[in-house]
């Protein structure tokens, strides 16, 4: 196994540099790792050989050149196959799109070309990024590396996985109910959900709009901040992104790592950190809060009341949302079409298409989404949902008064084994307890390793106020200063 | 189904109608309502498209500030509060011309609201309540093949053309209008005719019917006096200002016709025939579709500066009606002559025929008698003719030189109508112009003197109105291309008589 794959991008994108490995060199180790570990792993649901040699070539050409390379050039990266990439497969972990290659880049991927990075591929997903195990993809399961009978989180399983297997160094997630925070802590990897508006939903395919975030995965704090400023910014083909720069998150996680996190004031959310989450979990969260104490940070118990109502809130808003973001999946212009004999009526194609390409969870959301947005049960359920998101939002404002971030374990359970949480929905949606207020607040979120249970790897979970997406790298940086970072056992 | 309609008058004697209409207007933006392809029409299909307008997954909208503006004029020219805050919303339903499966429009928080439009219809002025303008987005077209209706059933093949699709739409919604009995095919016509002046003024909108980029849907119903409105049909295809009071007069006497018998009328939508001008009815509203509004999550509020509007508001041009009473006055027009202009559809023609140099008088003259007669005969809009301003103008300026008559004139103006040029290429090429020569006029009136020389004797001695029946004959010989006036000085010159 070669060394290149062990390194953080930082370490990368610093030799490629300096010309002491190529972007090419390292491109292909990481190819190598993916042919030799993906088929136990199966973090990718397309590999794009050609395409990453060829991005990386044109990095060690511009490098010979004598150019200015960004900080992450040269530096391979994984996609979750829910952005768009021209001209490379793009499924969103669904049949329905199966063998649709997009005319477009989403901006995420245009701004990782634009950067130098090399795309090596597309992670696997929960299908539309419905799920918190990657089982829900039409494409089969991922593998958790630390333990591959076990799910790798989801829905961006893939992205998760890619990264602890050493398959790639970066990844991009997205985040609607914790698709990022939930496999980057069962992983053992960082995975941070930016404010929603600080990085460009143009070409995600959307699953919630109002909650869709994309971000960055990586192994380190730092990795990921550095990831986060080359995708984040204003991108005016996306009416909600946020006409600001970026904060200096890379600044953030450089300070953070200092380990000198004095005069930070920290919430523990204390409805997070009751009889919802596993014993193991918890003993690993308190003794890393009792690390954040002894970095300097203040410590206080913050109550956050309407927590509590966020997951049936989510479970509102999201499918009502989906039923009508998938209405477009339908047979007429791309993707899949079934039934399409000379003799059936439209209609006929539409639902034999929809029923052929959806999984079972898609289909449930859509039907219960469908039906919040009836007329004459939209308020009571679509609209009240609503009116919740406004309280949850509230529950943020008053805290982030009283603290500078709001800190909790990231997921209540270490990863379960596959086919454990599959048979009740509700057991899977637990899985996005602690992530999801943090998604109908808008706020960014990040999940950083904060030691094990039983052998598998436990996250913590920073939340900071909207646009401050710094402050969570920061004290995410502090507590990686002290726990270090976690390698599962070898493949 | 065949059945005797009942007649007109008493159809209004018995029943009062409640009107109401729906407009929709393509804005004449540069760029789609959410993207930025290109809005001209007329391109091969499928080529003003990209991933937004294809509702490609991923793909995101955004927002076109130039139609938001013209939305806030129209708003405003309607006399309408502007939301100070408001937002998009999702119509869901699947229909392949809509690439989304949904459409973005506005649902309870349109742009403008609560306005007013007065017309004038008969000397009377109507105002009608103007209940909402919101922007939308069009849809694609969709061409079925292969059937005999050119309709869903029976097509082998159905083909999308998605160039439309993303066109900023604006619809405009008035109130209820009841209270105009008889008058009311008349009202309707009259609504639809002062609303597109309007937006032709306020130059958001080519408003074309004949090409979809004004569509009008029209809502009647009947009950009897003093009883609650009765049900009301939606009549869609109304595709010109005449069809406009067709549909709603063909559907006052249908409904009466089924209330007469006992019947029930429908909720539905209905379709009308310009060759029949009768409607038949299309897809029932009785299991009313519903389309799960919300608002759009993928663009966030309108929320127009009060100070933009108030600049808007300030801006805004002389609005038709207050632009015609200026026009009424500097044409010297009685309000009955004004009225016979409008009803003609004659305002713009006159106006800009009296820009190309023309008289008020005689630009009214052209076009409220010859060509106006044509129009009617051919079933057309006076503006569709087939003469424009600038060539009645150039016509009236042969007649004034002396080079046609009036009879030459009506002459050439069939052959500008029938396409053969302009009025001097039409005079020139038919040889109309009136002779002025002396000369050959001479030899001509000789010729009626020597042939007529009883009359000639009553005018040597002093019978001078006889020369009227020389003249008769010289304009005879010279196939009426003579000048009547000079023909006659000429005879009583060569008669020695004194005019």
């Amino acid at each position: 196994m070669s060394e290149l794959i062990k390194l953080t991008a930082t370490e990368i994108a610093g030799l490629v540099a300096k010309g002491e490995t190529s972007a090419v060199e390292v491109t292909q180790a990481h190819l190598d790792r993916i042919a030799a570990v993906d088929d136990r792993v199966h973090a990718f649901l397309h590999v794009d050989t050609e395409g990453a040699l060829a991005a990386a070539r044109r990095v060690d050409e511009r490098r010979a050149a004598g150019e200015e390379l960004g900080p992450l050039a040269g530096v391979p990266v994984a996609v979750k196959d829910v952005l768009t990439t021209k001209g490379v497969p793009t499924t969103v972990g669904s049949k329905i799109l199966e063998g649709w290659r997009p005319p477009y880049d989403s901006t995420i991927v245009q701004r990782l070309r634009d950067a130098g990075t090399v795309m090596l591929g597309k992670t696997n997903m929960d299908e539309f990024a419905m799920g918190s195990s990657t089982e829900y993809s039409a494409y089969g399961p991922t593998h958790n590396p630390w333990d591959l009978d076990r799910i790798p989180g989801g829905s961006g399983g893939g992205s998760a996985a890619a990264l602890a297997a050493y398959e790639a160094p970066l990844s991009i997630g997205s985040d609607t109910g914790g698709s990022i925070r939930q496999p980057g802590a069962v992983t053992g990897t960082v995975g941070a959900k930016p404010t929603y508006g600080g990085t460009s939903r143009y070409g995600l395919v959307a699953f919630s709009s109002s909650l869709d975030t994309p971000g960055p995965c990586a192994r380190t704090v730092l990795d990921a901040a550095l990831l986060h400023q080359v995708i984040g910014g204003h991108d005016p083909r996306d009416s909600t992104s946020i006409p600001q720069p970026v904060p200096d998150v890379v600044g953030a996680a450089k300070l953070g790592a200092t380990g000198d996190l004095t005069g930070v004031k920290l919430g523990v959310v204390t409805e997070f950190t009751g009889e919802g989450a596993e014993p193991g979990v918890l003993a690993a969260f308190r003794e890393s809060v009792d690390a954040l104490a002894k970095l300097g940070a203040e410590i206080v118990e913050v109550s956050c009341p309407h927590f509590r109502y966020a997951l049936p809130a989510y479970y509102l808003i999201a499918p009502s949302e989906c039923s009508s973001n998938l209405a477009r999946f339908d047979g007429v212009r791309f993707g899949l079409r079934v039934g399409d004999d000379g003799n059936r009526s439209l209609e006929e194609v539409m639902s034999l298409t929809r029923e052929a390409g959806f999984g079972a969870e898609v289909k449930r959301r859509i039907m219960i989404g469908t039906y919040a947005l009836s007329s004459g049960y939209y308020d009571a359920y679509y609209g009240q949902a609503q009116k919740v998101r406004t309280l949850i939002t509230r529950d943020f404002t008053a805290a982030f008064e009283q603290v500078d971030a709001l800190i909790s374990p990231t997921t209540p359970f270490v990863a379960f084994p596959i086919g454990a949480r599959t048979a009740d929905p509700y057991q899977m949606y637990l899985a996005d307890l602690f992530t999801i207020p943090t998604n109908l607040y808008g706020g960014p979120g990040i999940s950083v390793p904060c030691g094990l249970s039983d052998g598998l790897p436990v996250g913590l979970q920073v939340m900071a106020p909207t646009m401050a997406d710094d402050r969570m790298y920061r004290v995410a940086a502090a507590l990686e200063s002290v726990v270090g970072t976690f390698t599962p056992p070898a493949l | 189904m065949t059945t005797t309609l009942p007649a007109y008058d008493e159809v209004v004697a018995r029943y009062e109608p409640v009107i109401g209409l729906e407009t929709h207007v393509e804005l004449g933006t540069n760029t789609k309502m959410f993207c930025g392809c290109p809005t001209d029409f007329g391109g091969e299909p499928n080529t003003r498209v990209c991933p937004v307008c294809l509702g490609l997954p991923g793909s995101l909208p955004v927002a076109n500030k130039a139609a938001i503006e013209a939305t806030i004029r129209i708003g405003l020219a309607l006399n309408c509060s502007i939301a100070e805050w408001c937002r998009f919303a999702r119509k869901n339903y699947f229909y392949p011309d809509m690439p989304k499966d949904f459409q973005i429009s506005q649902y309870d928080e349109p742009l403008c609201f609560d306005g007013y439009l007065d017309v004038e219809v008969g000397g009377e002025l109507v105002r009608i309540g103007i209940e909402r303008v919101h922007l939308e987005e069009d849809t694609g077209k969709t061409l079925h093949v292969g059937g005999a209706t050119g309709r869903i059933h029976g097509a082998t093949e159905s083909l999308v053309d998605y160039n439309r699709a993303g066109i900023p739409l604006v619809e405009i919604v008035t109130k209820p209008v009841p209270g105009t009995g008889a008058l009311a095919p008349e009202v309707a016509r009259a609504y639809v005719t002062e609303l597109r002046d309007v937006l032709r003024t306020l130059g958001v909108s080519d408003v074309r019917m004949e090409e979809g980029s004004l569509r009008c849907d029209v809502n009647t119903s009947l009950n009897l006096p003093g009883e609650e409105w009765g049900t009301r049909t939606e009549t869609k295809n109304v595709n010109s200002l005449r069809s406009v009071e067709r549909a709603v007069r063909s559907e006052m006497l249908r409904q009466a016709s089924v209330l007469d018998a006992g019947g029930k009328i429908t909720q539905e939508t209905r379709h009308f025939h310009e060759d029949t001008g009768d409607t038949t009815p299309g897809r029932s509203k009785e299991t009313a579709t519903d389309y799960r509004y919300f608002p759009e999550p993928d663009l966030v509020p309108l929320a127009p500066d009060p100070a933009w509007v108030a600049e808007l508001k300030a801006a805004l041009p002389e609005l038709p009606r207050l632009h015609r009473r200026r026009l009424q006055e500097q044409w010297g027009l009685s309000d009955l002559d004004m009225q016979s202009v409008l009803n003609a559809g004659a305002v713009e023609l006159i106006e800009a025929t009296v820009a190309a140099g023309a008289t008020p008088a005689a630009a009214r003259k052209w076009w409220l008698g010859e060509l106006s007669r044509r129009a009617n005969e051919t079933g057309v809009e006076l503006a569709d003719v087939g003469a424009t301003p600038e060539q009645v103008a150039e016509l009236q300026g042969l007649v004034d030189a002396g080079k046609l008559n009036d009879k030459l004139a009506r002459t050439v103006l069939e052959g500008v109508v029938a396409g053969e040029g302009s009025p001097t290429e039409v005079m020139t090429n038919r040889n109309l112009e009136v002779v002025s020569d002396t000369g050959a006029l001479t030899a001509a009136v000789d010729e009626a003197i020597a042939a007529n020389p009883d009359v000639a004797d009553k005018i040597r001695s002093g019978k001078v109105a006889a020369a009227g029946a020389l003249v008769g004959a010289v304009m005879k010989t010279t196939r009426g291309q003579a000048d009547a006036k000079t023909v006659r000085e000429l005879i009583l010159e060569r008669l020695g008589a004194q005019g």
